[in-house]
């Protein structure tokens, strides 16, 4: 059993819907072979989320995931609020990275509402993103390093975090959470000497990415744990809709930034970063290519800028359009994050439905646990970037 | 780092890693004309001007459907890099078969059910996207059918697009729209105890509101 498992055979997920229950119909139900373990919620590896795996010996025959942990009903609560209300609760779900999971929301609200952005305030809701996105990542990061019980990794990102997060508070007046973008442009603008503290903190970050690179990604054990586990073929990733690292460690260069520029990024000169081999090190490696290209994004975003000008465009007291639909994406830390809002022509949304990449990422999960071994699970689990608050909304 | 990104090779993508779409490109007669760069409408008035004159491309991909189904296709709406098209329950498994084959249109970003309590109906609407595609990437495939409030039950697409399991999933339990062929219609981001109407149909109401 455990060889035949260990071969893994080429998954064909068309025709078995459900490779873990597949695999599972070779046992009886009260097999004595199997083991249940059930994973989270209060298990320190897997955040605010539970899945239930079988195991025969080593091995992972069947792997079923039960978020809702942190369920909030947050589409629900968009439909009882206006268009504006809805900013500060629709960031929970990641608070580190708010200003992306607004981003879409702003840009599907002015699609409805017919909104002009001014020029220099989309600039600077993308540079907001673009920090928000080196935040959450970094973060991601230190959770990857301590899973794999690399605890340098989890104090250096969580320490360095603080450059993004110090340039954030100068911004926008809050660490986290800074319902900064809005449907309009963003609420304020530059302070004072803001690019040359900008700039600095990037250069100190670049010379950091070196080390970390050097002290993680180089690192022997890293590299064991982390090679050839839990291959997600091109052919697979694509079926699974998986989005963002998860797609691009699997050789798509699939990057909404490219794929439907909003706003400026047509503007700006930058490339999608992918790699082919598809196993966790891809997945774990791609967000640091992304973290290197952003700073490069954040230089052209500085530079570009106009000097002076509106950043936020006039706005009636309860913005509505004509009834109508949008549905408006951009590139979050964790893939592609799409809101479809359904306007019937009063202030308030009558539906809102997002579409995470968390949520997205999650199928993928059973997919590559199943006939992998136990001691892989965490490196498995963390490197598909997925966060369980956004997951369950 | 031996696997380092490879942007080169970017815009050509090996033969091999072609998806079956890719291929029937490939093969059809009349190749796709490439995409024209362009963003989604920033305004409303924008878009209804755009709408009196649809996009080219976006409305190359409508008309090869409608010429192959007819009647059964109604088109909603065909804006830059967004079109949405309604179809009957009976002919969606069908219809979304011919769009991931011949269209190229290979996975779901999401599927959405919004209630209709004036119409007595249920809307499910399955935005796909392509990643086999090059020309498609910006591009979303809205597919929208209706099913009545009273018994929502639908077939499911599950073995059209792989990727809709978890979004149909959860589309049973905020809606209770029943997903046919789907093997899972259960719990899944609800209480384990929840004893009420699904959530996010427009009777339910928050507390205090």
């Amino acid at each position: 059993m455990n060889r035949r498992l260990a071969e893994r055979p080429e998954s064909k997920i068309d025709d078995t819907v459900n490779r873990g229950m597949q695999v599972l119909k070779e046992y009886t139900a009260d097999d004595d072979r199997l083991m249940t373990l059930s994973v989270g919620p209060q298990h320190p590896g897997s955040g605010h989320f539970r899945f239930t795996i079988k195991l025969d010996g080593d091995y992972i025959v069947y792997c079923d995931p039960d978020p809702g942990y942190v369920h909030r009903g947050e589409e629900k609560m968009c439909e009882y609020r206006n268009f504006i209300q809805n900013i500060p609760h629709l960031e929970r779900p990641v608070i580190h990275d708010s200003a992306n999971i607004t981003y879409s929301y702003s840009l599907a609200v002015e699609e409805l509402a017919g909104i002009e952005v001014p020029r220099r305030g989309q600039f600077i809701r993308a540079l907001t993103s673009e920090l928000d996105r080196q935040v959450y990542t970094l973060y991601w990061l230190a959770i990857y390093g301590i899973f794999l019980g690399h605890s340098t990794m989890f104090m250096w990102p969580t320490g360095d975090r603080e450059l993004f997060i110090d340039l954030l508070d100068a911004l926008t007046g809050a660490r986290v959470t800074h319902a900064f973008n809005i449907p309009g442009g963003v609420r304020n603008d530059i302070p004072e000497g803001f690019k040359e503290k900008a700039l600095r903190h990037i250069a100190y970050y670049e010379k950091r990415l070196k080390e970390y690179e050097n002290i993680f990604y180089n690192n022997p054990l890293l590299r064991q744990r982390t090679e050839g586990v839990g291959v997600l073929t091109r052919e697979d990733a694509v079926k699974l809709g998986v989005t963002g690292s998860v797609l691009r460690a699997s050789g798509v260069s699939f990057d909404v930034r490219k794929a439907e520029p909003y706003d400026i990024y047509n503007e700006i000169d930058f490339k999608a970063q992918y790699m082919r081999s598809g196993d966790c090190f891809a997945r774990a490696y791609v967000p640091f290519l992304d973290m290197k290209e952003s700073c490069h994004i954040m230089r052209q975003l500085l530079d570009k800028m106009p000097a002076s000008g509106e950043v936020r465009a006039k706005l009636q007291p309860n913005p509505k359009g004509p009834p109508g639909e949008a549905y408006r994406r951009v590139e979050s830390g964790r893939g592609a994050l799409g809101y479809y809002i359904v306007s019937d022509g009063t202030p308030r949304p009558y539906r809102v439905k997002i579409s995470v990449g968390s949520f997205r990422n999650m199928l993928a999960l059973p997919h590559l646990l199943v006939g992998a071994k136990l001691a892989d699970m965490p490196s498995i689990y963390w490197a598909l970037n997925y966060w369980p608050v956004e997951a369950d909304r | 780092m031996s696997q380092g990104s490879d942007p080169a090779s970017k815009s050509n993508t090996p033969s091999d890693n072609l998806t079956r779409a890719d291929q029937s490109h490939a093969n059809s007669k009349t190749p796709p004309v490439p995409a024209p760069v362009s963003k989604p409408g920033t305004s409303a008035k924008d878009l209804s001007k755009k709408e009196a004159e649809p996009p080219a491309f976006e409305k190359g991909i409508i008309d090869r459907l409608v010429k192959e189904f007819g009647s059964k296709v109604r088109v909603l709406y065909i804006r830059p890099l967004r079109m949405k098209i309604a179809v009957d329950p009976a002919d969606i498994v069908e219809i979304a078969t011919h769009i991931r084959n011949a269209l190229g249109f290979d996975h779901a970003e999401s599927v959405a059910g919004t209630d209709y309590p004036k119409d007595n109906q249920i809307e499910v609407i399955y935005h796909l996207g392509s990643y086999g595609v090059p020309e498609l990437e910006g591009h979303i495939m809205s597919l929208a059918t209706r099913t009545s409030r009273d018994e929502a039950r639908l077939p499911s697409l599950i073995n059209v697009f792989r990727s809709v399991e978890y979004h149909e999933r959860e589309t049973f339990e905020m809606l209770g729209v029943f997903f046919e062929g789907h093997p899972r219609n259960d719990r899944f981001l609800l209480p384990e105890d929840w004893a009420d109407i699904p959530p996010l149909r427009k009777e339910f109401r928050i507390k205090g509101r």
